[in-house]
Order: structure tokens, then C-alpha cells, then sequence
């Protein structure tokens, strides 16, 4: 008779509400390419890193208190006096820096498959806009904590919208709701933080989704599954998402945590990359810290504002920077999407701007001087370069012949055994001196292995040979 | 390949130049399990510290915790008289006179260690030397014109700077004990580093328990994904 009960319930409900359709549709019969590589780990990843930040997020707001006085003590407070606050603001402060890494290799991913490409464009866009509300996101979260570099960060990046001709005084006066940062830029940036853009991020999180699952998902090689059908309709190169990616994204899952868990345990400040210590000195409006830097994951854009010697110039290249972004998709002009097979002077002009992006983010970090300055104007030309030339040089480009299916590659835990060779050819082991340690943890052959600067060379060398070989 | 090259170039100059900065510094040794060098480090704070600096973060409770010492020990050994195990390190001082013999109120020290480094509270606290144009009488190495005097003088002593002449401008070469106090050098040595120690405690007292907690954490998600890795093979046995 339970039984009965139970299926008239649900049948109550299917009669009132789609449920098995959607589940149809978004999971069990919706159709993804089946050769999904490493890059395609982080699209669920950051959804995970989303609810994380959701979950630990409210738990915060249960004892922070969003007051000038009283902020700095109340995040004391929830790391000494709450029960596990230690534990669930660590796990928020390190999800905004893994919400970053776990994106920008997301994008990383769209950048070298073309999946920016028609018809993909919107998904794109949206994904951009997803970008650009978590910057909104982390950069007023980051002002909670009323630290220094909180305080200081907050009142360098408000006052670049004074530069604005005309209206920036007072736009910038609007934002901050006084004449320096104050409580009231605290309150504002509270209620921004803590509904108003996570309300946005969710509604632009479920568009990415509708508009991924109404054209299908791109692949490592760049080529529609859907032209290849069976009599049914369904690609053959398809395979369900779920339980196929369900159960492979846990794996991602799993090797995430395990990274995000060794963070959150032994080294929740990262050097100061995550956590950085001024931060850990009260805001004081009187004292400005000799080296302002936001955290690591604005830092390209920041020295790329710090590049341009005229400060409004500056504004508008940093926040063109990010517009770039937005008109990729009809800046590429080459009809294929991967990599794979894409001529060499794209490769070339990715590497350049891999290159320049991760300088630039470590510019961003220093203090001002004349040589970084000009470095750091030799890589916003690398990073622009990328994108405005690229009408040009990818008409230019030979492609490489594409493939009518699917083409199998060496998943990514067939390369372990390789990746232990090329381990012992960097490490040598270290004799044992103390016989006592052979019993202990420290006997372990892992643990004596020490770095073996010929072979770290030769690795080097094969790598570079190897890069090189791959831009052509 | 010549941006890249110009990269680590650059990167090898800049950390170059963090590094010389720091070069002075001397290294304290911290061990946050020597509950002993703590006490000792806690006494110390509240002995010659605790006058002007608060530690409002820490309760003397949260010591008697970790520590594994008894409530009343705290109480008799380490606390001001008249505290109770439930209060947090307040200073007895007021900011009002603070501000008026100072010129600024002594800065709450819970988080120090973590704004600062350890090798750097250690290497302040024994940088003190005699300048007479201080109207406190003493200067200080690493920390240049500091409002604070040198609370440690009747045992560490006086120490007094030698220059040398660099370009044409003095320099501070190096300092040495001129009047001699109450501990030898490795006393004192020993003293001010059970005191960083206790600092860096104070910094975070959940570190040991986190490092701790982190091992069996990191053991459950290695089980966890050894079952994903297998479940997933499972399923995707039959994809080719």
C-alpha cells in the first residue's frame, strides 16, 4: 500500500509540474560529445564553488556584523568564538580565489575550442556577464572584512571613477554614499554583496545553462556532434549527461577538494595570494599602506591601469580589457574552432597572451617601477594584441584538415605513468643517514626523493622543444 | 619564446629585490606545540606587554584549552590579578592617556604575528637602541622612530649603534650590548622568542587543530574520489 501511496504522490505532482521533462531534457537525454577532456572539468566545478559560496556565505552573515566599528571584531569573532567559523569563512575566503582560478580556466577552455563561435555566441556572452558580476561580487566582498587592504583597495578602485570627465566626482560620490570610503560604503556593499549580486549571478548562471543546452556542447575538437545522427535522432557521437558526465565530474570533484581541503588546512592565506596580510590591521582611514595591490585575481587588469601613464586613459583601457571579451566571438574571422586545428599563428598569438596575462597578474602585485612599467606596457600590448589583431591574422591562417567524427585521445589518467618518469628524472633519491626513519613516515621513497637539477634541465628542455613544436 | 625569457627574467629580478629587503631579519623559532615555550611567552606578555597592549582576541579560557593547563593555573600563573578565565585580554590602559603620552593609541596585538611576520616581531623586539634625540630615549632598527620605548632594557640591557659611512652618509652597521642587563644574550634570546611564539599562537589558536583535522579530511576525500574514479570507470566502460 506505501508504494501506492507514494507513486499517487508523485504522480499528483508530474500531473502539476515537468519534472521528468526537465530532467529529461537537461540530463538524462540531453546529448553531450563523449570525448570531453581536462578543460571541461570546470564548468561544474564552478557551480560547485557557487553553492560553496552560497552555503558558507549565509553561515557568515549569521555573525558579521556590516558596521565600520564593529566588522573587523565580528570576523575575529566568527574565526576564534564560533563554533567551525574558523573553518566556514576559510572555506569562503579561499572559494573566492578557487572561484577565480576555476573560471579563468573555463574561459581558457572556450578560448581554445572556439566554443565562443556561432552558434555559440550568446552562451558566451553570458558567461561574460557571469564574469564581470563576480568581479562585482568578490571586489564589495572583499571591503567586509575591513581590513586595511579592504579599505584601501575599496578607495583606489572607487576614485578611478572620478577620472570620468565631467560626472566623476559625483559618480564616484554616489557609489561610496560619502567623501571616503565610510560605514555607509560598507552597508551599501553589504546589501550589494550579500543579495543583489548573487540574486543576478544565479539568473545569469540558469541563461548560460538554457542557452548551453539549446545548441549543445562544443568539444575538444571543435566539430558539431549533432550532423551525425542515428536513425533515432540521437548523435552518434552523443552520450547522455547524465549518468555518463554526472559521474566523471565527481572525479573532478574529488581532485578539486582535495586541492581546495590541503588550502583550506595548511596554508589558508597561500603567501598572501588569498589572504593577504594587511588585511589582518583594522582599517584606518589616517594611514594608507605603502604598497596598495587588490587580490590576485584583479591584478591583470590593475597593471594594465597602472600601464597607461594618463589615469582616465587608464580606466578606459582596463575596462576595455574586459569589453574585448565581449566581441570575441565576431573578432574571429576562421571558420574553425579548436586548436586542434587551427594554423599556427593562433597558437602563437594564445601563447602570447597567456604569457602576458599571468606577467601582467604578477605586475599587478608589485610595487610601481620603471622597468615594470614598461614591461607591463609590453604585455597589455601582448594581451590587447591578441584580440584587436585577430581579424586579421586569423583570415591569414592554414587550418588544418577537420575530422567528420569524433577522434579518441589518451584520457588524462593514461599519461600517470609518464608523469612518474618524468618525476624520478627530475628527483633523485637521497640516501638514508638515520636508519630510524627508515621504519617512519619520513623512510617513504616518495618523501627522500629530492630535485635533480640536470634532469629538471632536461625535462625544461624537452618542454620548450615541445611548446615550440605545438605553435606550428 | 622572447617574452618568455624577459619573463622569468623579470621575475627572478623582482624576487631579487623582496629578498634584500627582508635580509636583515633574524629568525625566530616558532613551534606551536610547545605548550612550556607558550606559557612562558603568555607570562612574558602579560608581565611586560599587557600594560599598554591588548590581545582582545583571546580569552585566557581559549589558553587553558589549548595549552592543556588547568583553569586556575591560568588564572594564578599566567592572568592579572582579579581576571576571570571567561575574559578576553584587555588592557588596563586607557585610550585617552594612551593617545596623550604616545601620541597614538598601542595597536591590539591578537593579529600581529599574522600582519607582520614572526622574524619580524622578533627582530623589533631586539632592535631597540639608545638615541638620544628620542624623546623616549631609544630608536629602533627595524622600525624606525617608533612611539614605544624599549620595555625590555632592565634585561636586555643598553645597546648602542655602530656606523659606517656609505656614499658619504652614516649607516647603522651594526648594534652591540653597551650596558649589560639582567639575562645573558641566550636568555634573552630564548625570552623574546617564546614571547613571538605566543604571538603567532595568538594569531590563529586554531592552527594546530586545523593541521590536525586537515589529515583525516584529506584521507576522507582521497576515499571519496578513489569511488568516484571507480564508478565512473564502470559507467564508461562501454564508451568507446
Amino acid at each position: 500500500m506505501k508504494t501506492n501511496r507514494i507513486t499517487e504522490c508523485s504522480n499528483w505532482v508530474l500531473a502539476r509540474f515537468p519534472l521528468s521533462k526537465l530532467w529529461n531534457e537537461h540530463m538524462a537525454h540531453y546529448y553531450a560529445p563523449k570525448n570531453f577532456n581536462f578543460w571541461y572539468f570546470f564548468g561544474s566545478l564552478a557551480l560547485l564553488v557557487l553553492v560553496n559560496q552560497f552555503v558558507t556565505g549565509i553561515l557568515l552573515t549569521m555573525n558579521y556584523k556590516p558596521d565600520a566599528k564593529l566588522a573587523f571584531d565580528s570576523v575575529e569573532y566568527i574565526m576564534r568564538d564560533v563554533n567551525w567559523g574558523w573553518l566556514v569563512r576559510y572555506m569562503h575566503s579561499t572559494g573566492a580565489s578557487a572561484f577565480f582560478i576555476v573560471v579563468y580556466l573555463h574561459m581558457f577552455r572556450g578560448l581554445i575550442y572556439g566554443s565562443y563561435k556561432q552558434p555559440r555566441e550568446l552562451i558566451w556572452i553570458f558567461g561574460m556577464l557571469l564574469f564581470l558580476a563576480l568581479m562585482a561580487e568578490a571586489f564589495m566582498g572583499y571591503l567586509l572584512p575591513w581590513g586595511q587592504m579592504s579599505y584601501w583597495g575599496a578607495q583606489v578602485i572607487i576614485s578611478l571613477f572620478s577620472a570620468i570627465p565631467f560626472i566623476g566626482d559625483d559618480l564616484s560620490l554616489w557609489i561610496r554614499g560619502d567623501y571616503v570610503v565610510s560605514d555607509a560604503t560598507l552597508n551599501r556593499f553589504f546589501a550589494f554583496h550579500v543579495i543583489a549580486v548573487p540574486l543576478v549571478l544565479v539568473m545569469l548562471v540558469f541563461l548560460h545553462i538554457v542557452a548551453l543546452h539549446e545548441v549543445g556542447s562544443n568539444n575538444p575538437d571543435g566539430i558539431e556532434i549533432k550532423k551525425t545522427k542515428d536513425a533515432n535522432g540521437i548523435p552518434l557521437d552523443g552520450i547522455p549527461f547524465h549518468p555518463y558526465y554526472t559521474v566523471k565530474d565527481l572525479v573532478g570533484v574529488g581532485v578539486f577538494l582535495i586541492f581546495f581541503a590541503t588550502i583550506i588546512f595548511y596554508l589558508p592565506e597561500v603567501g598572501g595570494f588569498f589572504l593577504e596580510s594587511d588585511n589582518f590591521i583594522p582599517a584606518d582611514p589616517l594611514r594608507t599602506p605603502e604598497h596598495i595591490a587588490p587580490l590576485w585575481y584583479f591584478t591583470p587588469f590593475y597593471a594594465i591601469l597602472r600601464a597607461i601613464p594618463d589615469k582616465f586613459a587608464g580606466v578606459i583601457a582596463m575596462f576595455g580589457s574586459i569589453a574585448v571579451l565581449f566581441i570575441l566571438p565576431w573578432l574571429d574571422r576562421s571558420p574553425i574552432k579548436s586548436v586542434r586545428y587551427r594554423g599556427g599563428i593562433f597558437k602563437k598569438a594564445l601563447f602570447v597572451l597567456v604569457v602576458s596575462f599571468i606577467a601582467l597578474g604578477y605586475l599587478g602585485t608589485q610595487p610601481v617601477t620603471p622597468t615594470g612599467t614598461i614591461f607591463s606596457r609590453i604585455f597589455t600590448l601582448g594581451y590587447f594584441g591578441f584580440f584587436l589583431l585577430m581579424p586579421i591574422y586569423s583570415r591569414w591562417e592554414k587550418a588544418k584538415p577537420l575530422p567528420t567524427r569524433l577522434t579518441e585521445q589518451p584520457a588524462l589518467e593514461d599519461h600517470l605513468p609518464a608523469l612518474k618518469e618524468v618525476f624520478d628524472e627530475m628527483t633523485v633519491l637521497k640516501a638514508v643517514t638515520n636508519p630510524d626513519d627508515m621504519k617512519s613516515f619520513y623512510g617513504s621513497t616518495m618523501l627522500r626523493r629530492r630535485p635533480n637539477p640536470k634532469g629538471i634541465l632536461r625535462v625544461m628542455g624537452r618542454v620548450t622543444k615541445k611548446i615550440k613544436a605545438s605553435l606550428d | 619564446m622572447k617574452t618568455l625569457f624577459t619573463t622569468i627574467l623579470l621575475l627572478a629580478l623582482s624576487f631579487g629585490v623582496v629578498a634584500e629587503e627582508n635580509a636583515h631579519l633574524q629568525h625566530a623559532k616558532i613551534d606551536p606545540t610547545d605548550s612550556e615555550s607558550l606559557q612562558r611567552g603568555a607570562k612574558h606578555f602579560v608581565t611586560y606587554c599587557l600594560g599598554c597592549h591588548s590581545i582582545k582576541h583571546i580569552r585566557y579560557q581559549r589558553m587553558s584549552l589549548d595549552f592543556g593547563i588547568d583553569d586556575k593555573k591560568v588564572l594564578t600563573d599566567i592572568a592579572p590579578q582579579g581576571a576571570t578565565i571567561y575574559q578576553q585580554m584587555n588592557t588596563a590602559m586607557n585610550a585617552h592617556d594612551s593617545e596623550k603620552w604616545f601620541g597614538i593609541q598601542p595597536p591590539d596585538l591578537s593579529l600581529a604575528a599574522r600582519s607582520r611576520s614572526a622574524d619580524w616581531i622578533y627582530s623589533y623586539l631586539k632592535s631597540f637602541y639608545a638615541d638620544p634625540k628620542k624623546p623616549l630615549g631609544t630608536n629602533n632598527l627595524v622600525f624606525k622612530d617608533v612611539g614605544m620605548p624599549n620595555v625590555f632594557w632592565q634585561l636586555q640591557g643598553e645597546q648602542k649603534a655602530t656606523f659606517k659611512t656609505v656614499d658619504g652618509k652614516q649607516e647603522i652597521e651594526s648594534l652591540v650590548v653597551n650596558v649589560p642587563g639582567a639575562l645573558s644574550e641566550q636568555e634573552f634570546d630564548t625570552m623574546v622568542n617564546d614571547l613571538v611564539n605566543f604571538l603567532v599562537y595568538v594569531g590563529e589558536p586554531i592552527k594546530l587543530e586545523r593541521e590536525r583535522m586537515g589529515k583525516y579530511v584529506l584521507f576522507f576525500l582521497s576515499m571519496f574520489l578513489l569511488l568516484a574514479y571507480l564508478l565512473k570507470k564502470e559507467y564508461w566502460k562501454d564508451v568507446h
